[in-house]
């Protein structure tokens, strides 16, 4: 059994009907495993000005394995791991949360939510995690700080 | 179960396991018990069920089982179940899983409303309701988002319909690659029902029902807070223990493997006692988050404090004398030897400077990574010392076994090298946790005693672990030297480790961070 027809028709939806603020693209036409996500900062947010740049890949048993998702723009931010990897892992996009009928549309929602607002109790920086606990000023002011530096527009 | 009576619970369980039929082929618990006791009034198993050894404070009472046993107390579990509710065996089954085996639980909210907890297992007697592979006109399945007239599809009680294609693989990934089974979610978009083990039937293959099987055999045992599986690799063996979570800050439950592995019953990490299950955790994440700091430290070379030429380590014994200026020293301490065979030996304690000394934050922060350094020295040291102890003693006993066949000598007189050795690294273990544990006491007026036990087992330690760098043809007649040695060494092990076991069971250490 493929796959294939679910994930053009997710891709169909997201392109035609994108979530506010971000683009979806194929990073390559012949792969539909393989998705860009365009993130710009949500306003409201300290990542506001910033435009991230998302990789989604689908594992091959996509649905029933749950997309991987990394930043590939550097972002300061509990919840994506401050390495090359960027990668954000909670919620549905841990397998064990993950259902296969949630939608990748969902999964984009989450992570442009999760800029809004941070969950610090299930965080992969815990260092970062405690100071958005204890010192938000500060946390505040490196995430501006990191995202005109490395999500200002290219 | 009060939580003030927990202590005594540690001892006397009145859990059923421990009273199950086999219950007098007490398992596992001889391996350490080898060396403890020079007093020899004990003799051997008197095989009566009543008349318990004497038990030191740091031990607990545990049973080791193999597969078979564990099959057959699940056994006789579900079919008391099935006795007392009057539901066949394989519906006893689903309903003790359901509930993660609590009997008392499952009988009580039985009786209290049956047909809720019979629905809440999937096994409701609406028959109509039972689930079943159906076609369903103008349905699109929202997984592969396929349809057509002749697919069929399958749904549980909770009504998430989906082919049958898709719920077939999904329950396969789960069982194959996820490994699980007893509680597996209906793939349904946030739905919690457990897929039950009818509509499992209808959906999977022969080859997949046998894993699952498997699979809830492991099931009792994880979902049951006193046993669990031994953490050697390959191991078949679980361990039985009535140790609760709440009680490790009173406790640190070390059981002992029919496989030879000791292991903490609390945290399934190999035996650490004296330190508690907490500081255990935070001291291995303050090494790891340090480990640059503290990475010199495992040098195998130091030099010399007199003459400076470069002396490398051999053995685990910390008594270094250089070879070209004869200066002997202390290898953790650098300080000089024979200062430490005497009372006022005090390379084990750390001597806080006065607060004068430290006022200012720069020199506190100093004087802070001096104090860790210091308890991470020695607990890195005998980890390392341990290994070298024992590549010693491989090299000794294949010399041994060559002298063994020249000179006559039988097998079972070379044998008081080997408990020798393994006296030594069980000695050893225990004093790498002594500075973890230490690392984390704040001073009271038992610190001190703490702390001269600890030098007492340390200065016995090296002294057998010096026995052991001698050459090989001395060996056998410092027969009777090691053998004695060996046993003191383990009688100042279990004057430690009872001393702080007994303790910690009083609540009387007082530590600089919280144990939860
Ligand atoms: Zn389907
Ligand atoms: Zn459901
Ligand atoms: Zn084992
Ligand atoms: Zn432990
Ligand atoms: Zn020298
Ligand atoms: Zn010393």
């Amino acid at each position: 059994m493929s796959a294939s027809k679910r994930i053009v028709k997710e891709l169909t939806e997201v392109t035609s009907n994108p979530p506010a603020g971000t683009k979806v693209q194929l990073v390559d036409e012949s792969d539909v495993h393989v998705w860009e996500v365009l993130l710009d900062g949500p306003e409201q947010s300290v990542y506001a000005g910033g435009h991230f740049k998302l990789l989604l890949t689908l594992p091959k048993d996509y649905p029933f394995k749950p997309p991987v998702l990394n930043f590939q723009t550097k972002i300061y931010h509990p919840n994506v791991s401050n390495d090359d990897k960027g990668s954000m892992c909670l919620g549905m996009l841990r397998s064990d949360e993950w259902k296969p009928p949630n939608k990748l549309m969902a999964v984009i929602n989450m992570a442009r939510n999760l800029l809004i607002e941070p969950n610090p109790d299930d965080a992969v920086e815990t260092a970062i995690a405690d100071q958005y606990k204890s010192n938000r000023q500060e946390f505040e002011k490196t995430a501006r700080d990191w995202t005109k530096k490395f999500a200002g527009r290219k | 179960m009060d939580s003030d009576d927990e202590m005594n619970s540690v001892v006397s369980s009145e859990d059923d396991f421990m009273a199950g039929p086999d219950s007098e082929d007490s398992m596992g618990e001889g391996s350490d018990l080898d060396f403890e006791d020079d007093e020899p009034d004990i003799g051997f198993d008197t095989h009566e069920k009543d008349v318990k050894p004497a038990k030191h404070a740091y031990e607990v009472d545990f049973k080791v089982f193999g597969p078979d046993e564990i099959q057959s107390h699940q056994d006789r579990q579900i079919e008391e179940v099935s006795n007392i509710l009057g539901q066949p065996p394989e519906a006893s089954a689903i309903l003790l899983r359901h509930t993660r085996w609590n009997k008392e639980r499952l009988i009580e909210q039985y009786m209290d409303k049956r047909d809720e907890v019979l629905e809440g297992a999937g096994l409701g007697d609406d028959v109509a309701g039972s689930p079943r592979i159906a076609k369903v006109p103008g349905f699109t399945c929202d997984i592969c988002c396929e349809e057509g007239p002749d697919m069929e599809t399958f749904a549980m009680k909770c009504e998430h319909r989906f082919c049958v294609d898709c719920y077939k693989q999904y329950l396969c990934g789960k069982i194959k690659e996820e490994g699980e089974a007893a509680r597996i979610k209906c793939p349904g978009d946030g739905c919690n029902r457990i897929v039950d083990s009818k509509s499992l039937d209808l959906l999977v293959t022969t080859d997949l029902k046998e894993r699952y099987q498997e699979l809830l055999t492991r099931t009792y045992v994880d979902d049951r807070e006193n046993l669990k599986w031994c953490p050697a690799p390959n191991c078949i063996y679980a361990v039985e223990c009535p140790v609760k979570k709440r009680d490790l800050s009173k406790i640190v439950p070390t059981v002992h493997c029919s496989c030879k592995h000791s292991f903490c019953f609390g945290c399934s990490l190999p035996d650490h006692q004296p330190a508690p299950c907490a500081l255990v955790k935070k001291w291995l994440k303050k090494c790891e988050d340090d480990s640059e700091t503290a990475n010199w430290i495992s040098a195998n070379t130091k030099e010399c404090p007199k003459c400076h030429s470069t002396i490398e380590k051999n053995g685990g014994c910390n008594h270094m004398t250089c070879r070209k200026c004869r200066h002997e020293f202390c290898w953790m301490c650098m300080g000089v030897w024979s200062e430490h065979g005497t009372s006022w030996y005090n390379c084990n304690r750390f001597e806080e400077k006065s607060g004068s000394d430290a006022r200012d934050a720069q020199a506190k922060s100093r004087q802070s990574l001096e104090r860790y350094l210091h308890y991470y020295n020695r607990y890195a040291n005998h980890e390392q010392s341990a290994k070298l102890d024992k590549d010693i003693y491989l090299k000794s006993e294949k010399k041994m076994t060559q002298l063994q066949s020249s000179s006559g000598m039988s097998w079972i007189e070379v044998q008081f090298l080997d408990s020798a050795s393994q006296a030594l690294q069980q000695c050893r273990q225990t004093l790498k946790w002594t500075y973890a544990f230490a690392y984390y006491l704040a001073r009271n007026n038992l610190t001190e005693i703490f702390e001269d036990n600890q030098k007492d087992l340390e200065m016995a330690v090296e002294n057998l672990s010096e026995m052991f760098e001698k050459p090989v043809d001395q060996l056998q007649s410092l027969k009777r030297e090691i053998m004695d040695k060996t046993t003191y060494c383990t009688k100042r092990r279990v004057i430690l480790l009872d001393d702080t076991a007994e303790n910690l069971k009083q609540g009387n250490w007082e530590f600089n961070v919280a144990l939860t």
